[in-house]
């Protein structure tokens, strides 16, 4: 299968939605072009296992490279290893997802169907890109969609929100062009296959990698660059939260991922510091939920902790750790997703995010609220749903390494767990349980669009949370992979 | 021999065989501004289109001119601006008295700027500059009912003929140590002289003046706010587009004994020029004064292109001018039909433009992308590769305060955005209609701002033109 297949898509959909004059029609548009998308992420993992049973060991497959600028060796090179179809498969359910639970957007429809669309094109392209320019060039196409959706169809300071996200986010692209210039200059080409064989001197390593990492960090929440997350998230339209949480965080978990595979050494010598920045992450934006009053920064800020165990898991640098990291990303942002979907399902039924004014749902609307209940469940990380999985995964892989200080680090990090209980079982307990308010009671339950979405997400997570063995199947031999690279690098030295 | 010399010059002849054709018509028999202004149109597309076919290479005048591929494709380059410069201000024009003397000043100013880009000889060069500047400056003061537009004929002469001074003193400098004019001998006899490298200093500081690098630029944003929109256009695309051309040249020509100095100067300019640039636009509420500001930035990032080895250097530096040409257009151009029509040229009265003029705003938008550096936009690429560039230097700190710059820049264009499409206003801007004409300039830049960037070819040619230079 060709694999621009995944960004003509988009592009097609963007195009028609572009042209198309009545609401009706933009809908109808988005949502088949976003079911087209699952139809070929979807195809595409059924070929791609095909494949790997065949005993195709290839690193990457349905790999095609065309030169784009000739003058600049810059190619156009793409193809997939387990890893990034996993994020392509979590990027097409969400984006179904988003299309459904805004269904009922009515104010300049058109603006936005075509914005969310924009965005989802940058991240196939983020996640099938092998070149560095290229991929660098995705990573900035998704970011001003987020700017525009926000800033129109947002809610509250959305204007500040905006602005925040969108400059905080440049300069974390910044950073990592930075970083991809010197790593040109040095090796002479964007090639990440390439530059994999090659590998990079020892100095340029240790020299470029934290603009690299930090770059990618930035989109990624790393702390304490964290603070466009919960602005963002909770001054966005419900969509936008989804995409920005379930996808345009795991454009930096996974740009974080390739950096450190691709410079070894010096992911080596700075894990001290990723691990430390990721427990500070992980324990204070768990800490920091536990005082939010409003659903939408309770979600967001316990996003800041969820990432911080991707970063974690990609900063103690093994097989089971990194795995982990893989998992956490797709589980957390399928999560986060459904975790958004219900809160605005909530929020455009009774037009209040803060808990206080809540109580009681689960009489008038009981699907949302079980919704709502399995997106809590799934983050404080219940056994049966993927959250479980991804976090016992990380743990397992951080307790391999046998420093001390990484020792602390992973059970600093495991608390944490219970700090998250606590304040998932508050949020919950009081808005589900309880009595209701009276202008409450009589509020309708979800519409089909809206069962939908959630039953898509669900279903993500429960296949993750109850066979984790078929996500493992998908990554573990890229990870191993990536392992083996990493290990003799490290060796090596 | 004669026929060689009408082939190597035709851009040049053909456009004063279009000035000679203005002055047949202003002293014609009267005629509708809108028949005289189609005719020019079609004039100008003519002679962009004849640039297009056969290149030639060759000297004229014992060397003084000289041309090639190259430097025809910078000229097609201008003609194509100015084409679209007179497209989009059509709406202003349709009512203006002295239509034929506007044409008459910018194409005798254009036609100044292909003999100082041809030129093979510094007095050449001078001659060119003169002859493209007088004429700016009268072009400036083209809102007679104005007294803004007086202040800025009077700025930008003044400036100019300072400039021109301190020019010609480094000129007299180089004559003196060398005993000539022609850039072919006078490279031979560059060294690190004292003499010379002052000399080099004060002709640097004379094109400074012109591209409004800092701290040369103080003219610059007085003279765009004061000039009518069309005549800013003009001068922040085609004037500097066609210094910055020759810049280029005299430095990879003549100056290559001395890169070293250069290097460094070009090092402090692009950090002054980028940061005063953007910190100055960050608090701009007048369109015109926020559009010279960020465009002082651009030339910022220009010279940190330019610093680069040259064959990288010069095309990425035509490359970006190609984009610089259609983004910064597109977004005078509606500047343009806002204060030709509505009478309007602030910032914050394009608060809730979008909801009045979904078109117009999204070209602006778009246009403005595209300055700041957003893919999928052109601007992208171009501003990318003058970084490239530069970064082959591998001096990463200049690499990293630019790239952070870029963020700042974000913050000012996204901040018009923001007024378009997020904020409220109690009187917006009425529902403009555009002149078809205008219409067709916009949306030929807003494929251009597609095209050239994702069409890799656009680069590759002109990177393979540049091996010539």
């Amino acid at each position: 299968m060709n694999l621009s297949l995944l960004i003509l898509l988009p592009l097609l959909t963007a195009l028609l939605i572009l042209v198309s004059k009545q609401l009706a029609q933009i809908r109808v548009i988005g949502l088949v072009g976003s079911l087209a998308q699952l139809g070929a992420a979807g195809w595409l993992l059924k070929l791609y296992m095909d494949q790997r049973a065949a005993g195709n060991a290839a690193t990457h497959l349905f790999e095609s490279n065309t030169v784009w600028f000739k003058a600049l060796n810059i190619n156009y090179h793409i193809g997939i290893d387990g890893i990034s179809l996993a994020m392509i498969l979590l990027t097409s359910l969400i984006v179904v997802a988003g299309i459904l639970v805004s269904w009922t957007m009515e104010k300049l429809s058109k603006e936005y169907f075509f914005l969310l669309v924009l965005l989802s094109m940058g991240a196939y392209g983020f996640f099938i890109s092998l070149d560095l320019f290229t991929l660098f060039f995705f990573l900035e196409v998704a970011v001003i969609p987020k700017f525009l959706l926000i800033g129109i169809w947002g809610s509250g300071k959305k204007e500040n929100s905006a602005m925040k996200l969108a400059l905080m986010l440049m300069a974390g692209s910044a950073l990592v062009f930075v970083g991809l210039m010197g790593i040109y200059y040095n090796t002479h080409t964007f090639d990440m296959v390439e530059i994999g064989r090659m590998g990079i001197a020892l100095g340029v390593q240790k020299f470029f990698f934290p603009f690299l990492f930090l770059g990618f960090g930035i989109f990624a929440a790393l702390f304490p660059f964290h603070t466009w997350v919960p602005d963002g998230h909770a001054s966005a339209p419900t969509a936008a939260s989804m995409f920005l949480a379930g996808i345009s965080m795991k454009l930096g978990g996974y740009g974080c991922l390739r950096m450190a595979a691709l410079m070894p050494d010096a992911a080596h010598s700075y894990s001290w510091i990723i691990i430390l920045l990721a427990t500070i992450a992980i324990i204070y934006g768990a800490f920091a939920t536990m005082m939010q009053t409003d659903l939408k920064y309770i979600n967001a800020y316990s996003s800041i902790s969820h990432c911080g165990f991707v970063i974690l898991g990609i900063g103690m640098l093994n097989k089971t750790s990194i795995n982990g990291a893989v998992i956490q990303m797709v589980s957390h942002g399928l999560m986060t997703a459904l975790f958004f979907a219900a809160i605005g399902m909530i929020y455009s039924r009774t037009h209040t995010r803060m808990v206080a004014q809540l109580g009681g749902l689960l009489k008038a609307m009981p699907f949302i609220s079980t919704v709502f209940v399995i997106a809590g469940l799934c983050s404080l990380g219940l056994p049966g749903f993927s959250g479980f999985v991804a976090e016992m995964t990380v743990f397992m892989g951080s307790w391999q390494n046998p420093d001390g200080v990484y020792r602390i680090a992973t059970v600093i990090s495991a608390a944490s767990i219970v700090v998250t209980a606590v304040y998932i079982l508050r949020a919950t307990g009081k808005t589900i349980m309880g009595p209701i308010s009276d202008e409450h009671a009589l509020l309708p339950d979800a519409t089909w669009n809206e069962k939908l979405a959630a039953g898509l997400l669900i279903v993500g997570i429960l296949i993750i949370g109850l066979a984790p063995f078929l996500i493992n199947q998908l990554i573990m031999p890229t990870t191993d992979f990536l392992m083996i690279n990493i290990d003799k690098a490290l060796t090596l030295k | 021999m004669s026929s060689t010399i009408f082939i190597l010059l035709r851009q040049e002849l053909l456009l004063s065989l279009l000035i000679f054709l203005l002055l047949f018509i202003k002293i014609g028999k009267e005629r509708s501004n809108e028949s005289i202004l189609n005719l020019i149109n079609i004039l100008l597309f003519v002679n962009l289109a004849s640039g297009l076919f056969g290149m030639s290479e060759g000297g004229a005048f014992n060397g003084m001119f000289t041309t090639n591929a190259f430097i025809v494709l910078e000229k097609n380059i201008l003609n194509l601006a100015m084409l679209l410069i007179s497209m989009q201000s059509y709406a202003w024009l349709k009512n203006h008295k002295q239509l034929a003397e506007y044409y008459l000043l910018l194409f005798t100013s254009l036609l100044g700027m292909f003999f100082m880009i041809s030129s093979g000889n510094l007095l050449m060069f001078y001659l060119g500059l003169e002859m493209s500047t007088i004429p700016l400056a009268a072009a400036a003061n083209f809102d007679l009912a104005k007294r803004k537009s007086s202040e800025a004929a009077m700025k930008l002469i003044l400036s100019s003929a300072f400039s021109s001074g301190i020019l010609l003193m480094g000129i007299s400098f180089l004559y003196g140590t060398s005993g000539t004019l022609s850039f072919d001998i006078l490279t031979a006899h560059i060294s690190n002289n004292p003499m010379q490298l002052f000399g080099f200093i004060l002709l640097v500081s004379g094109f400074a003046f012109k591209i409004s690098a800092v701290p040369f630029h103080l003219w610059t944003a007085d003279v765009y706010e004061g000039a009518p929109v069309a005549v800013t256009a003009f001068l922040s695309v085609v004037s500097k587009a066609a210094v910055l051309f020759t810049f280029t040249s005299i430095l990879y020509k003549v100056f290559t004994p001395i890169a070293t100095v250069w290097y460094g100067v070009l090092v402090v300019l692009s950090v002054a020029t980028i940061l005063i640039g953007n910190l100055f636009a960050l608090r701009q509420d007048n369109f015109k004064r926020f559009l010279a500001f960020s465009s002082i930035a651009q030339v910022g990032f220009i010279l940190i292109g330019i610093s680069g080895s040259s064959q990288t250097g010069s095309a990425s530096l035509v490359y970006f001018v190609l984009i610089y040409v259609f983004s910064n257009l597109a977004a005078f151009g509606v500047v343009s039909v806002v204060s030709a029509l509505a009478g309007k040229e602030n910032i914050s009265d394009f608060k809730g433009f979008y909801k009045t003029n979904p078109f117009l705003s999204w070209v602006l938008t778009i246009a403005l992308f595209s300055l700041a550096g957003v893919p999928p936009t052109a601007g992208f690429f171009g501003k990318l590769f003058l970084m490239m560039a530069g970064a082959a230097k591998e001096n990463y700190g200049l690499i990293t305060f630019a790239a952070l710059n870029m963020v700042i820049s974000f913050y000012y264009y996204l901040k018009v955005v923001k007024a378009v499409f997020m904020e409220e206003n109690e009187q917006p801007i009425q529902k403009l209609s555009v002149p078809a004409i205008t219409k067709l300039a916009m949306y030929i830049c807003i494929v251009g701002i597609i095209i050239t960037g994702l069409a890799s070819m656009v680069y590759d040619y002109i990177y393979s033109l540049s091996i010539g230079m």
